[in-house]
Formats: structure tokens, sequence, C-alpha cells
């Protein structure tokens, strides 16, 4: 039998740079690794990885194996699983990593059911268990109203980590690692699915992963027009960005990509202002990373008012223009 | 052209009841009675992309799930909303499992089952969350998977689905058979018909004990995990919210400006 050594953080480029994730992933992988006096490792794998490689060593990599092709310049899971399989086979991590995000929620399960080990997705904290060596996997479960720990003997044991979950390592571009351009054959005849188009349906303005605060509205606001003039306002006084709950992008009143909560984004702004949104465990999982939750909702009762911090029972009808009038008056002085 | 199609479905406890009724005791979620179980979200939703198909082009649906005690009338909802065919993997043994265990006993049921063209699963089971069975299920029969869907047709013998990106959305096309794993975009679950429920009220489900997949015991449920749940807890959270009052909510909301901009929110 193999001997299981290491971790393997299956990172993700964007526009040729680490994804946040990937940083994330490094750092708490560093910290394992360290606890395991053991290697951490990182794939990227694409078209062309470029200076992602070097990215990966400042931010706590020690070993980085660069699989390039062709094929791997958009992600199609029958591809990057022959890279993955393979490294996996040939280095035995003990431990393999990924993000919680729309590759990894992808990739993750397939790559685990082929190297016929289990997996833990989605977790808010990983340790080493100092006498087993057996990693903690600890994840939120029964839509976040409660959190399990699992552990595994199957080796490689595998996890997927929520975005914003974990914090990246400061950046040192003194740090050494090894880079290993590593040459994997593609059969491109697996390759069962084609991708015939790709549409961006983002809405305009300021993206929801970078906005200081987010004005969030729920089914409570009725239809699509107040995302447009009502939210829209207040987010707008305060240059942030508007999204929402499932129900809203579910009946198309705003793109998907608006959407937040455990099947949607993960979002950690200062200031989140869930309006009519009614704070289902499904939905606060999404913003709990806030410093501050505001809410706005006329049912007095409603759960979001648990996660709140400051809070107004009314209809948004009446709150928010007023709030934003106010807003406007008191930042104007 | 008519589709066989198998849709994956789980009996799950209501996921919308309130947060405050979710207690752990004894490592295990109880919940209170008036708590009613149902299909999960997303299996409703692959419920309704499968129906859609079955609307166009015609064909048949298997409704398939795999626990124990199963609510008749609950999982009976899926021949009432249009499904044609009803099998329950129902064991005390299939009980406790972990995504290797139930899409490995999921995936032996099909094989049974034999002939489909496209096999449907929810994006996430509505308890435990972990959006692995699907992709599971694809793996063992060795089909291809495509995730999130939000659109599905069929056309000679591919499926089109539209797949739901961070940013948008891309159209893929798979060769059938194929598993497809669908997301909440499609549209709510359709209302059962009169005609459904009195179908669904005759309608006597085939029950599988493992014995008849061809599984031990040791292969499945608890048994067959791999992966140890080691414990369940409910983190602590304090309510702490401040309720700003006013004479009008109109008031109410303009105290709540002058409350951030005292507290330096904004
Ligand atoms: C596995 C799973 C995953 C899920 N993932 C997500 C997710 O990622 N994100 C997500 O959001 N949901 C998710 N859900 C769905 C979630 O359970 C809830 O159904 C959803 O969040 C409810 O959205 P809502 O609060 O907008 O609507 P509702 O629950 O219908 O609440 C509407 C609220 O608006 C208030 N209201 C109505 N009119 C007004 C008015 N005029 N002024 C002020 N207030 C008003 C009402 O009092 C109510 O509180 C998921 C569910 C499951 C099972
Ligand atoms: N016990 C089950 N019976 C039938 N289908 C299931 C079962 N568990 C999971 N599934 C299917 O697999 C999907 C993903 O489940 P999970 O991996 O548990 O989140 C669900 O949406 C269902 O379609």
């Amino acid at each position: 039998m193999a001997e299981y050594k290491g971790i393997l953080v299956c990172g993700e480029l964007m526009d040729g740079k680490l994804a946040s994730i990937t940083t994330e992933l490094l750092g708490c992988g560093r910290k394992l690794a360290d606890d395991l006096k053991e290697d951490l490792c990182c794939l990227l794998a694409g078209d062309s990885v470029g200076e992602a490689s070097k990215e990966a060593i400042a931010f706590g990599a020690d070993k980085i194996y660069i699989v390039e092709h062709p094929i791997l310049k958009e992600y199609q899971a029958d591809s990057y699983i022959q890279v993955a399989e393979k490294l996996a086979r040939d280095i035995s991590p003990r431990i393999i990593l990924m993000g919680q995000t729309s590759m990894g929620r992808d990739f993750a399960p397939r790559l685990s059911f082929r190297l016929g080990t289990s997996l833990t997705t989605d977790c808010l904290d990983l340790s080493v268990n100092p006498e087993t060596k057996l990693l903690v996997q600890t994840r939120p479960v029964y839509g976040g109203n409660a959190q399990a720990i699992f552990t595994s003997d199957v080796m490689p044991q595998m996890a997927t980590v929520r975005t914003k979950a974990m914090s990246p390592l400061e950046r040192d571009d003194s740090r050494k690692g090894e880079v290993i351009a590593t040459k994997i054959d593609i059969d491109t005849s697996k390759v069962r699915t084609k991708i015939l188009e790709t549409v961006k349906e983002e809405a305009v303005g300021i993206k929801l992963d970078d906005a200081p605060v987010i004005v969030s509205g729920g089914r409570g606001m009725g239809g699509p027009e107040p995302f447009q003039t009502t939210l829209k306002e207040l987010a707008d006084l305060l240059h942030g960005a508007v999204g929402a709950s499932r129900p809203p992008a579910d009946n198309g009143w705003v793109p998907e990509a608006l959407h937040i909560g455990l099947t949607g984004k993960i979002v950690a702004p200062d200031i989140y202002i869930a309006i009519a949104i009614s704070g289902a465990s499904q939905h606060t999982a999404g913003c709990t990373g806030s410093k501050h939750i505001i809410a706005i909702n006329k049912d007095p009762e409603a759960n979001i008012f648990r996660d709140a911090e400051l809070g107004v029972v009314g209809k948004y009808e009446d709150v928010v223009p007023a709030l934003t009038n106010k807003l406007k008056e008191l930042l104007a002085a | 052209m008519p589709v066989n199609m198998i849709v994956c479905c789980k009996q799950v406890p209501d996921p919308e009841a309130p947060p405050s009724v979710f207690k752990v005791a004894d490592n295990k979620m109880t919940l209170p009675p008036d708590v009613k179980p149902v299909i999960g979200q997303y299996e409703e939703f692959a419920l309704e992309a499968a129906l859609k198909i079955k609307d166009t082009g015609g064909g048949k649906i298997t409704a398939l799930s795999l626990g124990n005690n199963f609510v008749r009338d609950v999982i009976k909802k899926a021949v009432a909303v249009g499904s044609d065919e009803l099998i329950l993997l129902e064991d005390e043994a299939f009980e406790g499992g972990d995504s290797w265990s139930t899409a490995n006993a999921l995936a032996t049921a099909i094989k049974k089952i034999g002939e489909y063209d496209v096999i449907f699963c929810g994006r996430q089971s509505s308890d435990w969350d972990a959006g692995q069975v699907g992709l599971g299920i694809a793996e063992i029969l060795g089909i291809p998977a495509v995730t999130l869907a939000r659109k599905v047709e069929v056309v000679d013998g591919k499926a089109r689905v539209e797949r739901v990106i961070p940013d948008g959305y891309q159209v893929v096309e798979v060769a059938l058979p194929a598993l497809i794993i669908v997301t909440s975009g499609i549209g709510a679950l359709r209302y059962a018909t009169l005609k459904g429920i009195m179908a669904a009220a005759k309608k006597q489900p085939v029950i599988w004990k493992p014995a008849d997949i061809g599984l031990e015991p040791s292969q499945i449920g608890a048994a067959g995990r791999y992966s140890k749940l080691d414990k369940l807890f409910q983190p602590v959270k304090e309510a702490k919210c401040e309720i700003i009052e006013g004479e009008t909510p109109a008031e109410a909301g303009a105290n709540l400006a002058v409350k951030l901009r005292e507290a330096k929110l904004l």
C-alpha cells in the first residue's frame, strides 16, 4: 500500500492569477502541513499557468505541480479529472483540499468517487487530530441549523472549504518553493460534455464580492421593479451592491448571480441590509460573515431578527425610502 | 422521442421549519412531530425538470428513493405530480448512510432498473446539504454528469443543459445516457392534478430490500459509511437585535439612518 503523505490543494485560476479561494486554501493547508510536518503541494492546471505558481509559493506552498494543456483553458470536469486523478495517484497525498466554489462543487465529488475515498464538502474548519493524525472536518448541516464533525480513515482524506472561511497568509515573495512542470496526457475522447456557449449575466456596477455594503431583497419585494428602484437607490447611495435571497433569482426578478446563501454566493460585506427576507438558515448561511446585519421586515417574528444587530419592523415601501432620504441628508451634511 | 427518466428523491424533515425547532440530542437531529417530512427542495426541482421533458417529448419517469419509514403520502407526491413509477429502497439497514453508501445503493438499484436515458438528482439534499450523491452515482455508473442545470432539453439522443456558473450560464451538450443535477432556476414543482392524486392513491410502490439489489448489510447505510460522524452540535448564537422604533414605519426608517450615522457604521 502506498504511503499517503502531504497535502494537495487543487488550485483555481482567475484571469491568470490565483483565485482568492486558493490563497485561503493555502493558508489553511500551510497550518495543517506544519502540524503534520509534511509538504504543502498545489496543483495548477490551465492552458497557461504563468505567474500563478510564484504566487502560490508566496502564499505558502512548498511544491507546485503545473499542468498546461490547451484543453484546460476552460474548466470541464472530464478533462480536469484526468489531471487530478493522475497526480493524486502519483503523489498519494494524505489530504486533498479544494474550494466549495462553482468548480469545486462540480469536481470534488467526482474525484473522491473516482479515487474511492470520502469527501466532506463545505467545511468551515479543518484541523489535524494530533493522536490519530486524521483530518477533523467541521461543516454546517441542516441548512446551517447545526454543525457536524467528520473524520475518515480512508485515504486520501478530501474536503472542500467554504469561500471566505479561512484566511490566506500574508503574501511573502521571499518564500522558496519548487515548481514541477508535469506532463499528463489528456484523452480528449473522454471529455463527454461540450460547452456550446457561455453567457455572462452579471449585473452592472459593483460586484457582490467586492461591495462594502449589500442591500439585499427577498420574496417580500413582490417583483423585479423595486430591485431596480428602491433597493438600487439605497445601494448606490452607499456605494454598495444589490443582492437577493433565492426566490427573486428563481423568479427571474434578478440575475442568478445575485443569489446569496448556501446555494448562492457567500458574502461578507461590512454592512448587509436584508429587506423583506425572512431569514431562513439557508439564506443567512451566506451572509453571517458580514460585520453588521440590518433587517427590515414587516413581520416582527421573522427569523432574520435573530441574526441582525439592528432592525426595523415595517413594510419596506414605507421604511426604505425614508431611510434612503434621511441618509442622503446626513451624508450630505 | 420518449425519454426514459429516473429521478432520485429524498424524504427529509421540512428544511424551512423555523431554526428554533432544530435541536440536537445525542448526536442526532431531533425535530418535534409537527415538523412534517417533505420531498427535498432540489429533488422537487429535479422532478419538475423531468416533467417538463415529459411534457414536450413524452416519456416515463421513475421516482427512486432510499431510506426507511417512508411516509407514503409524502413520497407519493412524486407520482401525484406525474411520475409513472415509484421504487423505494426501504429498510432499516439503509439508515444512517453517507454520500458513499447512499450513492452506491442508488447506483446499484439503477443498474437493476436497467434502462434509462436521463437520471435526475438535486444539487444537494435538504437535510445534510452534501451535494455529492448525484455525481457519485454518475461515477459509479460510468456515465457523464452535468451539474447545476436550470433548463434541460432532450433532442436527438442528447441533452442540452443550461448550467449555472457564477456570473451567468453555459449551454452544455451531453450524449445520453447522462446524469443531470438540477438547481433552483428550473421553476417550482407543479401542483398535483386530481388525476395525479388518484393515480398516486392507487399506486403500490415497488419496495426493494438490500438483498433485492444484491447488497450486503455491511455495504449499506451506517455500516457502509466511509466517513464517520464524530459529533453533531449547535454553536450557540445570542440574539441581540436592537429594534429601532418610530411613530410610523417611515419615521423608524429615518431613525435607523440616524442610528447608523451615530454608530459610525456609515
Ligand atoms: C438545501 C437548500 C438550500 C437553499 N439555499 C438558499 C440560498 O442559498 N439562499 C436563499 O436565500 N435561500 C435558500 N434556500 C431557500 C430558503 O430555505 C428560503 O426558502 C428562502 O431563503 C426564503 O427567501 P425569502 O426570505 O426571500 O422569502 P420568504 O421566506 O417568503 O420571506 C419573505 C419575507 O418578506 C417579508 N415581507 C413581505 N412583504 C414585505 C414588505 N412589504 N415589507 C417588508 N417585509 C415584507 C415577510 O414578512 C417575510 O419575512 C434553500 C433551501 C434549501 C432547502
Ligand atoms: N436517500 C436518497 N434517496 C434518493 N435520492 C437521494 C438520496 N440521497 C441523496 N439523493 C439524491 O442526491 C442528491 C444530492 O444529495 P446529497 O449528496 O445528499 O446532498 C439529492 O438531491 C437527491 O437527488
